[in-house]
């Protein structure tokens, strides 16, 4: 199968590992990666900030570039959910919403794409850590991926998963709602960062790298001893 | 400019989110909740389906309310009840005030209706001189206080037995230990004696039944009971959406919203009024007056897409849950409903420019639509919001949205622009990290609290240009 690689912007720029990871993994898999030369963004910072307008601009040509596609895996449960159920929202009534219902059908998110489109669960890894997981919104609610990310990791060798108690509460970030009321998204994220190190977890693992940003950036400044990794980089180990 | 509510949001979010004292109260009680509430959901054969069927018949109700509303009308007023029709806050206040005149009343007691929060009847029944006094516990602690309450079902959750303990000492100089049942015999002592004097007793409605032409009221206090039964008229000011179509209804909805709203299985006391008074009865009012209000709930009614928030039963849930609710308090929102409900329902209440803000204080994480027992779509509808606020004239995007989604978004979409972007960024990067969170600190909104992850020295695009090759 050709696998089209969409590694939203931060991704791209910050985090390229988890890229890489993905890459090495479903080469490893005997699958074709190949990376749509054009679109960086899916549009969701406009979207969720209600311009509409100026998301559909930016989705259009991401529709055009992954049209042909077999099936695209988002390197983010939000990109992911924004793609495979915002767009045909954002789309409806207008030229493309039939593109964006057929784009948004091949869209996967990572750790779904693995276990319920490959079927893959073992990827022969080993993470000899104590580790726990944060389940980001938008996999969790809108995508329902609760299940995947957890099965791949329960064939990691070596690893640990302790359930933090607030694994399913909101991290803080939420995009430019972290910047738009930072007092706000900062006590959301110390929530977090205590329901994390209560694990004794040596790692926080999750499938966005956006609530890692978060959590990670948050730990530094306040001297928390937390770690926080990539399901992908975890995986590819 | 941003509006006075906003403003006021703005700044409480700021003292109280960080304040870990308040979020410690809120924690310990939440907790206490969700335990429960996860138990008693248990006792439903199937969760899902129960939510399932309270969306439809909620949403069925709202849909033919004109229907619903008439036949209730005719219903209750076969029995004697009087109702009247209220379209906005100051019609209701009016009704009301007239009954208490006609009626030469002096002393008013209320039981909990969230109503009456909205249309500021406090205010105005004590301001034409009318001595008003709550009789829910909660509801009475915040009235002493002088403050609205904290919580749709929970009014005075932000306060701590010793301080409960401190207010009534200092207002009703009896307090003899911070003990919850010693606390509950003050206020009961106290309020006791006003049920007795009383001429008129307010309540609120949990639902309002269109086949039997009913008001059924859910508490835990009795309160709502001797608010209705002692004084000789009755008065229930009740929102149009409050309307269930029948009797059998109820079989679902009180225990639903007993479970959503305090974890119990049942509350201790669920009481149908359908009249006053009848020959040959014990007790009962001698008037019953009920007051159906639209204040503008007919507005969201007309908005096809957001029309399922009218099936809300307040049974608080979705505040519970919310983690922005958590952290900010009740008081934070400065709008009578609080919370993800609040949120979506108060600018179709109270306008949108006004009350844009709280659609954007959110992260959208969705924990309040998945919670909700009547399956309102909350957290897509704080979407809607968002995209119908940038549709006003003052909606349009400020200097630095213009910057992002008008030119970052096409950059990011084009590999040569991109590429130097992240050359750019690499040095910008550097640069800002000479004043790192300070108030120079382009992103100090981020970095106050926050580390920020360096620009990568290799990018993955710059990385696949290699590997890909």
């Amino acid at each position: 199968m050709t696998v089209s690689l969409f590694i939203p912007c931060f991704v791209d720029l910050m985090y390229p590992h988890v890229g890489i990871s993905m890459v090495r993994i479903f080469e490893r898999l005997g699958h074709k990666v190949v990376v749509p030369k054009t679109p960086a963004c899916c549009g969701q910072p406009a979207f969720n900030t209600g311009y509409w307008d100026e998301s559909r601009a930016i989705g259009v040509p991401m529709l055009e570039a992954l049209k042909d596609s077999d099936a695209v895996v988002i390197a983010s449960g939000s990109c992911g959910a924004m793609m495979s159920v915002f767009y045909p929202q954002l789309f409806a009534g207008t030229p493309h919403e039939a593109a964006a219902k057929s784009v948004a059908a091949k869209c996967h998110e990572f750790s779904s794409f693995l276990v319920n489109k490959l079927g893959v669960t073992d990827l022969g890894a080993k993470f000899p850590h104590k580790v726990t997981f944060h389940d980001g919104c938008h996999g969790l609610r809108e995508l329902n991926n609760k299940r995947p990310p957890r099965e791949l990791l329960a064939n990691v060798k070596g690893l640990e998963l302790v359930e933090m108690g607030a694994a399913e509460t909101c991290c803080g970030f939420g995009g430019t709602f972290s910047a738009k009321f930072p007092a706000i998204s900062t006590a959301m994220g110390d929530v977090k960062c205590a329901s994390a190190l209560e694990t004794k977890a040596d790692y926080i693992i999750s499938c966005d790298s956006s609530c890692l940003m978060q959590i990670q950036g948050l730990a530094d400044k306040q001297k928390k001893e937390i770690k926080t990794i990539h399901l992908a980089e975890v995986l590819a180990q | 400019m941003m509006s006075a509510p906003a403003t006021h949001f703005n700044e409480d979010a700021r003292r109280v989110a960080p304040d870990t004292r308040h979020r410690g109260i809120i924690q310990t009680a939440m907790g206490k909740y969700e335990v429960v509430r996860d138990q008693r959901k248990l006792w439903f054969q199937d969760w899902q389906g129960a939510r399932n069927l309270a969306a439809r018949t909620k949403f069925e109700s709202v849909n033919h309310l004109d229907k619903h509303l008439a036949e209730f009308t005719r219903t209750i007023e076969a029995r004697g009840t009087k109702v009247h029709w209220a379209s906005n806050a100051e019609q209701a206040r009016n009704i009301i005030l007239g009954i208490l005149s006609d009626k030469q009343a002096k002393v008013i007691v209320k039981s909990k209706a969230m109503t009456s929060e909205e249309i500021h009847l406090n205010d105005a029944m004590e301001h034409a001189g009318y001595e008003v006094v709550e009789s829910d516990l909660g509801e009475y602690i915040v009235q002493l206080r002088k403050e609205p309450p904290y919580h749709l079902v929970f009014p005075a959750m932000h306060l701590t037995r010793g301080e409960i303990k401190d207010l009534f000492q200092e207002k009703l100089n009896d307090a003899p230990s911070d003990d919850p049942e010693a606390l509950t015999m003050v206020a009961r002592r106290a309020l006791r004696k006003k049920y007795l004097q009383a001429d008129v007793g307010i309540t609120g409605a949990n639902f309002a039944i269109a086949e039997t032409g009913m008001i059924s009221i859910t508490e835990n206090e009795g309160n709502a009971r001797l608010t209705a039964a002692v004084p000789k008229t009755m008065i229930t000011l009740v929102g149009i959406e409050k309307i269930l179509p029948r009797l059998e209804d109820l079989a679902l909805f009180l225990p639903m919203l007993a479970v959503m709203g305090t974890g119990q299985a049942l509350t201790c006391y669920n009481t149908m009024y359908g009249g006053p008074r009848q020959l040959g009865e014990a007790d009962g009012p001698e008037e019953y007056h009920v007051v159906l209000l639209d204040n503008h709930r007919t507005t969201l009614l007309a908005d096809a897409e957001q029309r399922d928030a009218l099936g809300c039963i307040r049974c608080g849930a979705c505040l519970n849950v919310c983690p922005i609710f958590r952290n900010v308090g009740g008081h934070t929102y400065g709008t009578v409903y609080g919370g993800p409900i609040g949120s979506v329902i108060t600018p179709h209440l109270r306008g949108l420019q006004q009350w844009k803000h709280l659609s954007y204080a959110s992260s959208l994480c969705g924990a309040c639509t998945e919670t909700c027992p009547v399956k309102i779509d909350l957290h897509h509808h704080l979407l809607q919001n968002r995209r119908n606020a940038s549709a006003l004239p003052t909606g349009k995007p400020s200097f630095f949205q213009k910057l992002a989604f008008k030119f970052f978004a096409p950059i990011a979409n084009k590999p040569a622009l991109w590429s130097l972007t992240t050359k750019l960024s690499r040095i910008g990067m550097k640069l800002r990290g000479l004043v790192n969170g300070s108030v120079v600190d382009p992103v100090q909104a981020w970095t106050k609290t926050r580390d920020l992850p360096p620009i990568a020295k290799q990018s993955f695009r710059e990385w696949w240009k290699e590997h890909g090759k």
